[in-house]
């Protein structure tokens, strides 16, 4: 029987795999950033343990920093003792890191597929959940504790026992103006926030296959939003055009030898899966969340719904509670819901297309006068290459707010926060409560749907302009 | 890690479901450097409320938590098994948790333990109706317990084997990882060259 491609990845990185024991799985990249780690780093001192392969491993500062006045030091003095100890870890233990200021700064999700370290075929981890996002160039990525940082730092491997494979087949193509955000948000709201766990989820069919690099990262990115153990696509001309050309990518005869194994990286036409979930692109519409965990979602065109239309005692309670947060009324229609704040950005939808898309459905509009709009690029190098096709002007003119990288508002653990009962649009991936600043309120959204929410003020999407 | 086999203490029930590590723990109060001291972010938000079950004193020195099901979803901050455990959680009892939350329980020595739904119902309904009362959670036999007579619960949960083991000898995860140097020389020697460093070779 053949395989899958996940059983494919897998297989070609499994160290040793002994009956009753997990396998033991080498790591081909480590990414780390301020949060996670400096626990790590200490474990490894208290034990006289090293970094195994700081050639492997790449660190930046993203989580915590700020997005203006990042030139100066930071002034929250706890976010800047943490940065300062990734610094210092990183000096102590030969790692790369790209510090704020620096031109390779930039949310970890970002940075490796930017810098072309993220390749097709690879095992990735890092202690960010969001890891997922380098599944999309056919990729095992995954997120992991401190504890497993610690492990990976020391061993360069994991002890990981094999999941289930999963297909999701997405025939058609999707409508005009319907993003791969839509499509990932329609689909979770479907298997809710457990629906993927224990899979490792496999995304397919010609809807996938017609999406941009950037665009399968941002469904990749969701797979943990779902549940699954992580989620990847097979990579194809489209990857192997992305990654031609960057810094990290392989030159020359290593670029044929690299391409030649790639080409072997998909599913058998034999293989089996687990199980397979079957959507159908053309019938996916602008898709937003209405409550506190990203599964409850519904088309743009909807309306918040009762505790009484889910079936499941758990799921209306769930709602009740979920409205309470949310200051929503069942039966008020999506598109009457006012918003305080819209943020573009995030690990999501914080590269460059996402940008492009958002400008030019903001070029020549205001900004609505009640609304604030965040534009927060995913790293410095989308930021440099907006400013070079005047996208940050375009956002300024319509009254926006233009940014430096990093994680900003999508977890609020830097200066930019949801005041409590503030209400926002966000083109992140978690609408949990407190989730942007403690009390605010979150739909998550596509990047069209933000920006034409942006410009009324109410949930709207480009065709209500 | 220490070892862990047998555990009785007073047990929370915690009515909820999709239980993320952003309630458990917010951001704010991922700054720290340290393992300790992130008892005070446990629950943040939901401990201002006065009628959150934490707050009743009977739960207050609670150590076996029973949630609903998908519990610790979201983002993979081990900050939040820390904080359960600082606050003085030696258990979390649910129907379903979230992969990354139960591989960081593992790694730190909380013991998730995997139930039937109908079994968190029943531990809700025991411990809400005596406040305070105990629940015993047996790892060497897999089994929780509770109440006595016609109302005892007794039932089996699930954890896979390896992560029984190491948390019954209270093993280092890395210790023995290390003892494989051999194997995992040999799986780099092999690694074709044209894989991507980070560093100039």
């Amino acid at each position: 029987m053949g395989k899958t491609l996940a059983e494919k990845v897998w297989d070609e990185h499994v160290v040793r795999s002994t009956q009753g024991e997990p396998d033991l799985l080498y790591i081909d990249l480590h990414l780390i950033h301020e949060v996670t780690s400096p626990q790590a780093f200490d474990g490894l001192r208290l034990a006289g343990r090293k970094v195994r392969r700081p050639d492997l491993t790449l660190a930046t500062e993203d989580h915590n920093v700020p997005t203006v006045d990042w030139d100066k030091p930071i002034a929250d003095p706890v976010s800047r003792t943490q940065v300062e100890t990734l610094r210092r870890n990183a000096e102590e233990f030969g790692i790369r890191l790209h510090p704020l200021g620096d031109v390779e700064q930039g949310i970890v999700h970002v940075v490796g597929p930017q810098l072309g370290l993220t390749q097709p075929g690879m095992t990735i981890v890092c202690g960010d959940s969001h890891t997922s996002t380098h599944g999309a160039f056919g990729a095992i990525a995954f997120g992991i504790g401190t504890s497993e940082v610690e492990h990976v730092l020391a061993t360069q491997t994991l002890p990981q026992a094999r999941p289930r494979t999963m297909a999701v087949t997405v025939n058609g193509s999707l409508p005009e103006g319907v993003t791969a955000k839509d499509l990932i948000l329609t689909l979770i709201s479907r298997t809710g926030t457990g629906g993927g766990q224990g899979y490792i989820v496999e995304y397919r069919g010609q809807a996938i296959e017609e999406l941009s690099m950037e665009a399968r990262m941002t469904i990749c990115n969701m797979s943990i939003e779902w549940g699954a153990k992580a989620g990847l696509i097979a990579p194809d001309q489209t990857t192997f055009d992305y990654i031609d050309g960057r810094a990290e990518a392989p030159k020359g005869a290593d670029w044929e030898s690299a391409v030649a194994h790639w080409r072997t990286l998909v599913t058998d036409p034999d293989a089996e899966f687990d199980k397979e979930i079957v959507l159908d692109a053309s019938e996916v519409t602008p898709f937003v969340t209405w409550g506190t965990n990203p599964g409850q979602g519904v088309p743009l065109a909807g309306s918040v719904p009762a505790p009484e239309d889910f079936e499941e005692p758990g799921d209306r309670v769930a709602c009740e509670k979920a409205l309470t947060y949310m200051g929503l009324e069942a039966g008020t229609p999506m598109r009457e819901v006012k918003v305080d704040t819209v943020f573009i950005g995030s690990c999501t939808n914080g590269r460059i297309e996402d940008l492009r898309a958002a400008a030019e459905i903001i070029q020549g509009r205001q900004v609505d006068p009640d609304t604030r709009l965040l534009v927060v690029p995913g790293s410095v190098r989308v930021r440099l290459q907006a400013e070079e096709e005047g996208l940050d002007v375009i956002f300024k003119e319509a009254g926006a707010e233009w940014r430096g990288a990093g994680c900003s508002m999508c977890l609020g653990m830097n200066p930019d926060t949801l005041s409590p009962g503030e209400r926002s649009a966000s083109t992140s991936n978690r609408n949990f409560e407190g989730r942007q600043g403690k009390g605010g309120r979150t739909h998550l959204v596509s990047v069209p749907v933000a920006a034409a929410t942006a410009v009324r003020g109410t949930l709207s999407s480009p065709a209500d302009l | 890690m220490d070892k862990f086999s047998t555990h009785t203490g007073v047990g929370v029930p915690l009515r909820r479901s999709n239980v993320d590590t952003d309630q458990i723990i917010p951001a704010v109060y991922l700054k720290r450097v340290t393992r300790t001291g992130f008892e005070d972010g446990l629950f943040a938000a939901w401990r201002n409320d006065p009628d959150f079950v934490l707050n009743n004193p009977a739960y207050a020195q609670g150590s076996v938590l029973v949630a609903g099901p998908d519990f610790g979803t979201g983002s993979s901050r081990e900050h939040a098994v820390w904080a359960l455990q600082n606050y003085g959680f030696q258990v979390v009892i649910s129907s379903r948790f979230a992969d990354i939350f139960r591989g960081n329980s593992g790694k730190s020595g909380l013991l998730a333990a995997q139930v039937d739904e109908k079994v968190v119902q029943r531990l809700w309904d025991h411990l809400e109706a005596d406040p305070g009362t105990t629940v015993t959670v047996d790892l060497e036999s897999r089994t929780v317990t509770a109440g006595e007579g016609e109302d005892r619960i007794e039932d089996s949960f699930d954890i896979d084997d390896y992560t029984r083991w190491r948390l019954l000898e209270g093993l280092d995860d890395i210790g023995i990882t290390l003892g494989h140097d051999a194997d995992i020389a040999a799986y780099e020697a092999d690694r074709p060259s044209w894989k991507p460093t980070t560093q100039p070779a």
